[in-house]
This record gives structure tokens, sequence and C-alpha cells, in this order.
């Protein structure tokens, strides 16, 4: 007996220590053959028996490495699931095809004017107690617990509906009533089991999402401790530890940069397809992926507390939540069953007093399979997964379902100006002689005020070296004055409000400063007034100031002057509405709208408040947010209009004689695989 | 003379399938900090009370193998979870509006109500 065995190893920093760790391995007891190969970092054996994990981990361990083995006990839940789930449609496959093999001799066997022969009934039963008993088992044990319980399943309506069939059959046998039915019982739970299975593995896709997400994840980390660095697992990550980045590697968790620089992709989490430039105090984000630089990080967050883990577990939270579409569904289905077992009493009723007792029986075997509601309920969830899974590959953030349905609803839609429709950062938009600029910089070098950084910044980019001030202060509300080369200056704003440098009494430069447009603001208005929703813009700023952005931006309704407390009642004014801020003080406004929409990275409490974040800045992302909306309102329409039409019509017509219960069958698979192939669609259209 | 037999007998089993699917009237257990819920042909106890902002352990054991039943959802407090067969699952919450809430298995098939008081 040999048993392989691989895992991954950790702390290898050359091809010498995949070497030591095979000699080591090959000598724990049992194993026969060791392989370790750094560049996968994965340590595979073979052994003659069964050997414990921790004696691997311990062997590996021994020499300084560490080897990853999760161990039984250790899988998470969803682990659990993913086996089970890999054994379930194992079990289904095989019933599928030994069904289907039965089935289609039974009905071969049963059409002898089709094919040319027949089987006597006993051969026909003899192949169809299988198909009912063995691959059908599962129909009768939900029924069971369902009965039990006085509840009633779709597993209830195909248990009743063929063992009618079968059993009818077998009363013909001894002579009791005339014809069988075989064919039809064996055929109906080959195609139903045939959708199970279809169904099943479409079905794993619609949570692909968070698997891509969770893929992201970096496995290790280079930690820097007691001055060496050592790569361990990401688990082992603590708060504080100062890890190390070269070009082309995942950054482990979220940080600050404390040395080098680094332009950085972090399109897989925010969406923003531009790599970022990043220096000392710039904040990383854990999973993206450094492009060019090396640098040290230090970690500020770790583990559940990541931003990937809390994408994951809120776009989690989000496909488990209801759409407040779905109520009428779920509603419905607590009561059809039931009332579909009546529809088959009096169906067959009726049939027999008009005198075809064979008809009553075929039609109530129809009404019964045709009015499986598994559609029903998989309309809505499964575009729900799809959709905010599609979303977070984007960086759009759905909190629930409801705020999904309603984005697509809104007939306003209001942007806060700063930080929304602008960069939020100040620049300096005229021509001032460099040596203004050189004492106005001086003066300023400390401030961290928006206009300050303008000036500052600007004297940084033209080079202009900084001069040594003294009696520096500042004027609360006014500006900054102080003396440089034994001459006083003022910085600040003067009577007509604008800001100028004077010094000895005279007014030496006018700095004239505003907020940058983000690109593309004017595109992405246009496009959102076709689609008919009125755009606005919130801002504290004067009218004049407000009317010039906006008119930039080709918005023309603009909300100007209102201070930051009074943004809430403003959008409260408005019905469907959609309120699009940075966070950092719209937090109300956010949670006043009928969906806040939060942009950039948001703070917390920001992200809490709003029904959609966008990681990133862009503001397209809006335009994509309301398409993504309205994308998955029309499948879950298309998919419920489907589901509810197909029995509200489908059922009469069985009633009424005009459908065959292996038909009926085929229809109803059909009917499920078509609403989550749907859903799948979803993960194509363009946002 | 067959056809009245048949007329009755549907009469009757129409009233009986109404009966027993519908006429059921299941108490509402209230729950203290933890409550057992069993998770067999359905949810035992269906009805569940419990306080408004008052922290509650629902511990969920599945004994049926029905793939039906493999998942609890309680959309309006955002929560679905696996339930491995014969394993227990806790699910924590604090409802902090009152009103009745849907809980229902993966499908939608088999229902349960959680009243918040």
């Amino acid at each position: 007996m040999t048993i392989k065995k691989s895992f991954p190893i950790v702390g290898m920093h050359c091809a010498s220590c995949a070497k030591l760790i095979e000699r080591k391995l090959s000598r724990v007891s049992g194993v026969t053959s060791s392989a370790v190969n750094y560049g996968s970092e994965q340590a595979t054996i073979e052994s003659d028996r069964e050997i414990k994990d921790q004696d691997l981990i311990d062997a590996v361990s021994d020499i300084g490495y560490k080897a990853i083995i999760k161990s039984e006990g250790e899988k998470t839940p969803d682990e659990i699931k993913e086996e089970a789930k890999t054994q379930e449609l194992k079990k289904l496959k095989t019933k599928v095809v030994v069904s289907a093999v039965l089935s289609t001799i039974i009905f071969v066997g049963s059409f002898p004017e089709l094919f040319g022969f027949g089987f006597n009934t006993l051969i026909l039963l003899a192949l169809a107690t299988p198909v009912q008993f063995w691959a059908g088992w599962e129909f009768y044990l939900a029924t069971w617990s369902g009965l039990r319980n006085r509840a009633a399943s779709m597993d209830t309506l195909i248990a009743i509906g063929t063992t009618a069939a079968y059993g009818y059959s077998v009363f013909s046998l001894f002579g009791v009533v005339k014809g069988t039915y075989f064919d039809t019982a064996a055929v109906i739970i080959t195609l139903i089991l045939l959708g199970r299975f279809l169904e099943a593995k479409a079905k794993a896709h619609t949570s692909d999402a968070i698997k891509k997400l969770l893929g992201l994840q970096a496995k290790t980390a280079r930690v820097i401790r007691g001055g060496e660095e050592i790569d361990i697992p990401i688990e082992e990550v603590k708060l504080e530890d100062k890890i190390r980045v070269r070009p082309g590697e995942k950054i482990p968790v979220d940080g600050v940069i404390v040395e080098g620089e680094s332009t950085i992709d972090e399109s897989m989490v925010t969406g923003e397809s531009v790599p970022v430039d990043k220096i000392v105090g710039a904040s990383v984000i854990g999973a993206t992926i450094n492009k060019s630089g090396t640098f040290v990080f230090k970690a500020t967050k770790v583990g559940s507390e990541t931003m990937l883990s809390q994408i994951v577990k809120m776009v989690g939270e989000a496909q488990s939540s209801r759409a407040p579409i779905q109520r009428l569904a779920d509603s419905v289905s607590s009561y059809f069953v039931p009332i579909v077992l009546m529809i088959g009493v009096v169906t067959f009723v009726v049939w027999y007093i008009i005198g075809l007792p064979i008809n009553a029986f075929v039609n109530l075997v129809a009404v019964l399979i045709i009015a499986c509601p598994c559609a029903m309920g998989l309309a809505t969830p499964t575009a729900i997964m799809v959709g905010t899974g599609k979303g977070a590959g984007g960086g759009i953030l759905i909190k629930d379902a409801e705020a999904l349905e309603t984005l697509h609803k809104i007939k306003t839609i209001i942007f806060d100006k700063t930080g929304t429709l602008t960069k939020g950062q100040m620049k300096l938009t005229n021509e001032v002689d460099d040596r203004y600029l050189q004492i106005a910089a001086s003066l300023e070098k400390n401030s961290e005020h928006p206009i300050a950084l303008a000036i500052v910044n600007t004297a940084r980019e033209k080079k202009i070296k900084f001069l040594e001030v003294s009696k520096f202060k500042a004027l609360e509300g006014l500006g900054v004055e102080g003396v440089i080369n034994d001459k006083k200056y003022f910085l600040g704003k003067t009577k007509d409000n604008s800001i100028a440098l004077t010094g000895s009494g005279k007014r030496l430069a006018i700095f004239e400063v505003s907020d940058e447009m983000k690109e593309r603001v004017k595109e992405v208005v246009d496009r959102l007034t076709q689609k008919g929703i009125d755009v606005w813009m919130i801002t504290g700023d004067n009218e004049k100031v407000a009317g010039e952005i906006a008119k930039e931006a080709g918005i023309k309704n603009v909300l100007a002057g209102v201070l930051p407390s009074q943004k809430k009642d403003k959008v409260k004014e408005f019905e469907k509405v959609a309120f699009v801020g940075d966070g950092i003080n719209d937090a109300p406004a956010l949670a006043s709208a009928s969906v806040g929409i939060a942009m950039g990275t948001g703070t917390d409490v920001a992200i809490e408040s709003a029904g959609i974040t966008l990681l990133n800045k862009n503001i397209e992302s809006v335009l994509s947010a309301i398409n993504l909306s309205r994308g998955t309102m029309n499948v879950i329409k298309q998919n419920l209009f489907w589901a509810f039409g197909y029995n509200i019509i489908l059922i009469p017509v069985a009633a009424l004689g005009l459908l065959n219960p292996m038909l009926a069958a085929g229809a109803m698979a059909a009917s499920s695989i078509s609403v989550v192939a749907n859903s799948l669609r979803l993960n194509k259209i363009k946002i | 003379m067959d056809k009245i037999i048949v007329i009755v007998s549907g009469i009757g089993l129409v009233g009986l399938i109404y009966w027993f699917f519908f006429g059921k009237n299941d108490q509402a257990v209230i729950a203290g900090e933890t409550l057992d819920v069993l998770v067999d042909g359905g949810y035992k106890p269906e009805k569940i009370r419990i306080k408004k902002d008052k922290t509650t352990k629902l511990i969920f054991e599945r004994r049926d193998p029905n793939s039906c039943l493999e998942e609890i959802i309680i959309p309006d407090f955002k929560i679905k979870k696996y339930l491995p067969l014969n394993q227990k699952v806790e699910i924590i919450i604090t409802p902090n509006k009152t009103g009745t809430y849907q809980t229902h298995c993966g499908m939608g098939m088999f229902h349960g109500k959680i009243i918040v008081e």
C-alpha cells in the first residue's frame, strides 16, 4: 500500500533547504520517498502506511521550517461542505447514469408497436424497481421527513406521482387494471435526477466570486523579526510586524509603508485599473500586487480584520440576504405543494366522473410532476449571488440584496462635491513668481491645510528650496505669518476673499487654488441623465463657486451652501434617491438616502451606513453599480416570470390532459436548470 | 356507484390534505439564552420567541439526510449556514427590531419563524 501526501512548506530560502527537508522527511518512520520542490514550495511524500500529520509537522519544524498540514479536526465548515457536495454529486451521477440506462431499456421495451419488440411485464417490473426504490429513494426519504412534520416539498410530489405510476403498473400485473406505466415512473425519476445533477453543477458556480476572492490571499509573509527576515504562514502574522515585499510579490496583509516605495496594482481588490504609486506613510492593502519597488511595511490589520476578509464576509452576508422581490415567491412556496396535491385530487375525480379512469390517473401524475416549485425557489437567490459576486470582483461591495434591488429604481442621484466629483486635493491654478512661491511655501511647509498643501506641493514640483522661517505664527481662520530674511510676511485671506502673500504692507502675489475635477465626470453625468436619472450636486461652497463646478461637470441641479450637518435633511427631501459621498462626514446622509453609495476607501462607519461601497475612487463605478443592479433585477424578473408562468400555464394544461407525464418531468427539470443558467449569465454582462 | 365513491373520497381527501398541512397549530417556544433546534423533517421547534435586544444562541443540529435541509437561512439577519449532518451549529442573533421573521431551508421548502417581542 502506498499513500501519497502533498503539503506546502514555508521558510525555504534556497534550493539546499529543499534538499535538507527532503532528507529529514525521508527519515520519518514509514516514509518511503520524499520530494520537496523549492519553486512551488510543496513537499510530497510517499509512505507504506498512514503517517500522523503531527510527525511530519514535527520533523519539518525540527530543522527550522514549517509544514502546513491541516488535520481533520481543523477543517473549516466550507471545506466540510465542499467535500460533502463533491461526494453527493458523485453519488448522484452514478444514480443518473444507471437509471438512464435502465429507463431507456424500459422505454424501448414498453412500446412494441414502435420498436418492434416488447418485454414481458415481469421484466419491466424487474428493471423499474431499482430505479424506483434505489435511485428514487431520496424522494421517499424527504417525503417521509416532511410528512412527520406536516410539511410537503417538491419531493413529496415526485414520490407520490411516481409511486402512483409504479403502483398502478404492479396492480395491472395482477389483472386488477389494464396497462403499465413503468416507463413513466422510471423516466420521470431519471429526468428529475438529471435535472438535479445539472442544477447542482451550475449552482456551484454561483459562489465562484467568494472562492476567487479567497484565492487572492497570499500564503506566506516575509516578516522581519530580530533583524532577520523569515517566511511565516500568513495566519501567524501579528499586528505591528514589519514585512518586506519584493517586486512581483503579493502584499500579505493590510498596513502602512515604513520604508521604500513602489507602484502597486490594486485592481483585484478595488477594481481600480491603474497601478497606484505609494511612498512612506501610504497604506497598502493585503492581496494586492507589488509591481516595481521593494518596501517594508508595518502590519496594521491581520487575520479577519483585513480588507479582503471584510470584503469576503460582506459578500457572504449579502448573498444570504433576501431581496424584497423574493417575498412573494417565499410566501407562495409554503402553500404551493398542498394546493397542488388538492388540484391533483380534483383532476382525478373530474376525469373519473366523465368516464375516463385511465386518463384520470395519467393526468393526476402529470399535474403532480409538472408543479414542482423548484425554479421558484431558485429564481431570486441565484441571481443575487451571482450579481453581488460580480460586483465584488469590480470593487463594488453590496451590503444586502435590498440595496441592490433599490438601486435600480432610483430617480435621483445626489453627488457630494468634495472627494466624489472632485479629487479632494487642492491645486494651485495660477502662475506665481518663483520668489513669492518660495516664501509662501516656506511659511506653509508644516501645515496640513489643503490650501497650504497645494502651495507646498507646487513648490516641491518646481524643486524650490524652503527658506528658514522665524517668529512663525498661525492666525486661526486667517492665515500664517513669519519672518524670512529679516522681512515679515503674511499669507492668508484678504478682504476680497482671495489668498494673497503680503509683505511690508504690499500685496506681493495672489494664489488661486481649486479642487481638481475627477476624470470623466461629465461623461458619467450625461449617461446617468440618459438613463432618466436626475443628477444633483450638494456642497458647502457658495452658489457662485458651486455653479462653476457644476457647469464643468454638466450638472444642472445644485444644492449650494449646505452645511455638513444639513446634508441629511436635504437628501431626505427626495424620494427614490441615491446619495454618493466619500463617507468621511457623510454617514448620516448615506443612511438617509434610499441607497447610500460610499466612495473611495471609505471609513467603517460609511460602509456600515451605505448600501453600496465603491472601493475605488473612479466615478464610473457609480454607473457600473447602477448597471449591475439593473442587470440583476432584469434576470430576477425573467426568472420569476418563467418560474411562475411555467407553473400557472402548465398546471391547467396537465389537468386538462394535454401533457404527457414524461414530458412534464423533462419540462420541470429544464425549468430549474434554465433559471440557474440565466442567473449565471450575469457574469457575462458588461457593467 | 363507483363514481360516487370517487367523488366522496376525493372531497374527503382534499379536506384531509387541507387539515393535515394547514391545520397544524404549533406553540411557539420561548428561547432563553440558548435553544436547541432539531432539524429533522423540518425545524423543531418551528416557532421561536425571543426578546428584543437580547442575544440568543440557537444551536441547530441536523439529523435528516434530506439535502433540502442542509442550509438554514434567516434572510432578515443575513444568516446562511451550512448544517453538516449530526453536527451542532451555533447561530447567534441579537434582534433589535420586533416582528416576525421567516427562517427557511436552502430551497425554501421548510419554514420556521422567529418572533421577536
